[in-house]
């Protein structure tokens, strides 16, 4: 802007200040309405997970320590020993390592396919893009449905196997924790595609036949060459990845038959039948502080390697 | 690329062994559960293993289901509601962040913009839950305005994305000209930088409107008793026995994200 000198007189000073008004009461309405229904809930969710579980649901407004006490502790009712809720650390433990190996699937069939897009004729990347967005945008109740019913006793794949003679009886995929996996990747690929490529794209090629022109194997431009160069695309595309999955709810509750717990799930069960809110607000803000780690982590890296980001 | 090697197969040094296998799979994959869940939705019998013939028998006794009716309009009365004013809110915050000097508070405005973006769903669930549950009983009221408001919020960042990047793309000499033509602020943003923002607009409010109709978690926790939108309706069907209605559905609900999605992408493209 040409406008902008390096001496502000009290008239520019003035526009300035009337702009950052104008600005913020812009601003207001949306802030309000995300206050509400946002950000405020938040804190009040954090005053309730410090008060007292009510008999019937709710809470008592005496102040505890109860609900964090629960989270990995269980106290006897009998006689108030304190041992490990054994219950909840394996849940703990299921969803990080089910997002971890959810992660892992992505970046296998997603790394290929982003590879495979960013190597596409300039005109015909936006249509490959669109492909996996489409999926992305639709309802994810139904693609986790989807795969629900091509996975069941019944279903395609079982069908498919029986018919061929690979198998015999049906295999049981439905309500496993790998049922969970491959739905959660299924889900959330899009969001391992898209950053890859993001980074892929980039790549200068010229790099990788310089390579190729030392006598590297393809082996050896993919692990030196490659993979270094797009390892922020990696590094974002995983966390993206990593955690939807670790808060997701409506997966492992369709996939996983209620048996099969996750720790989105859990925090339901605290709501319902468990009846314990200061638990489940506990608990909801432990996945909160994991995941803001995780964002913070992706925004480091973002950062570090100019990723743009909206 | 340089033609220096001389071999049978030309090298080609963008090639990796065995990735566009792998891409093509990943794509079929990508597809192929969608596809048999649209293909069944057609089927005569009510089985969802064997094809007994084509049939539009489930989206009629979908049509017909007193109960899926009312979950539809319910999604799309609150859908609409909430891409409205969604639309409305994340205009005047993306006409108040771009375009102009870094201002105090700016990172503040944008970390709660995107917050619905950063949180898990589950966790918003349940903070409104709480917040809800403890007003419903309070106040006694349990009418939509829970529903509308939740979704409303959510969906801002939604609607704020696009608009954001059509106004930072905007040209601004056409309103700089207006202004010199002595033409009043509002008549300015009214006749010129309203229109040039239209396509930004229309895209936030798709998306905004997709968003929201494929709502579960947030609803699941905030309906009252009742109120069932169609995701909310689906999840509690599909505890119970599965029937081809729920294809019928889910193909019509995919069809219209499908074809929303496609619009946006034309808008976008448009520009460029």
């Amino acid at each position: 802007m040409t406008r902008e000198t390096s001496q502000h007189s009290i008239p520019e000073q003035n526009a300035r200040m009337q702009e950052t008004k104008r600005n913020l009461l812009l601003c207001t309405p949306a802030l309000i309405v995300l206050f509400i229904a946002a950000s405020g809930p938040l804190l009040v969710m954090l005053f309730y997970s410090f008060l007292t579980a009510g008999d019937y649901g709710g809470v008592e407004y005496r102040l505890s320590l109860d609900g964090w006490f629960n989270v990995f502790l269980f106290r006897d009712i009998f006689d108030d020993v304190l041992t490990i809720a054994d219950a909840h650390v394996s849940i703990f433990w299921r969803s990080i390592r089910l997002s971890i190996m959810t992660t892992l699937a992505c970046l296998i069939f997603g790394f290929p396919t982003a590879y495979f897009i960013a190597t596409r004729p300039r005109q015909s990347r936006n249509f490959w893009l669109f492909l996996v967005t489409i999926p992305f945008w639709t309802n994810l109740l139904i693609r986790t449905f989807a795969i629900m019913e091509v996975i069941r006793n019944n279903g395609v794949v079982n069908n498919l196997l029986i018919d061929l003679g690979i198998i015999q009886q049906p295999i049981q995929m439905l309500y496993t924790d790998f049922a969970i996996m491959l739905g959660m990747t299924y889900v959330y690929l899009p969001l391992m595609i898209l950053p890859l490529y993001a980074s892929m794209e980039k790549l200068d090629f010229n790099l990788v036949e310089a390579a190729y022109d030392l006598y590297a194997t393809r082996i050896r431009v993919l692990r030196k060459v490659i993979i270094p160069l797009i390892k922020p695309g990696i590094v974002a595309g995983s966390i993206l990845v990593f955690i939807p999955s670790l808060g997701a709810f409506v997966t492992p509750r369709v996939l996983g038959g209620g048996k099969n717990l996750m720790l989105g799930n859990l925090i339901e069960l605290q709501f319902g039948q468990g009846r314990n809110w200061p638990l489940g607000a506990a608990l909801s803000i432990t996945l909160l502080v994991i995941v803001m780690v995780a964002l913070l982590l992706y925004v480091r890296n973002a950062q570090r390697s100019g990723i743009q980001h909206d | 690329m340089t033609s220096a090697q001389v071999s049978a197969k030309p090298f080609s040094v963008r090639k990796l062994p065995g990735f566009t296998a792998v891409a093509i799979t990943c794509f079929i994959l990508l597809y192929a559960p969608i596809m048999v869940l649209v293909g069944y939705s057609f089927n005569a019998g009510a089985s969802l293993a064997l094809w007994e013939g084509f049939s539009w028998q489930w989206y009629y006794s979908a049509w017909q289901n007193d109960k899926i009716q009312e979950a539809t309009i319910l999604s799309i009365i609150v859908a609409l509601q909430a891409a409205f004013y969604a639309t409305v809110l994340a205009t005047m915050a993306a006409l108040g962040t771009t375009r102009t000097r870094k201002f105090k508070g700016q990172t503040t405005i944008y970390t709660m913009i995107n917050q619905p973006l950063m949180v898990p769903e589950i966790v918003t669930a349940v903070a409104l839950l709480i917040c809800f549950a403890t007003i419903k009983q309070l106040t006694d009221y349990h009418g939509l305005v829970y529903l509308v408001l939740a979704h409303t919020a959510f969906c801002i960042p939604f609607a704020y994305l696009p608009i954001r990047a059509r106004l930072e793309g905007m040209d601004r000499s056409l309103e700089i000209a207006a202004a010199d033509l002595y033409a009043t602020p509002w008549r300015c943003f009214y006749r010129v930088t309203l229109p040039l923002m239209w396509p930004g607009i229309l895209a936030g409010a798709m998306l905004a409107f997709v968003i929201s109709l494929d709502d579960v978690v947030i609803t699941e926790f905030v309906k009252s008793a009742g109120q069932d939108t169609l995701p909310t309706y689906m999840l509690g069907q599909l505890r119970r026995v599965i029937t081809p209605e729920m294809n019928a559905i889910s193909s019509v609900l995919l069809s219209v994200s499908i074809l929303m999605v496609s619009l946006i992408f034309l808008l976008n493209r448009k520009k460029t």
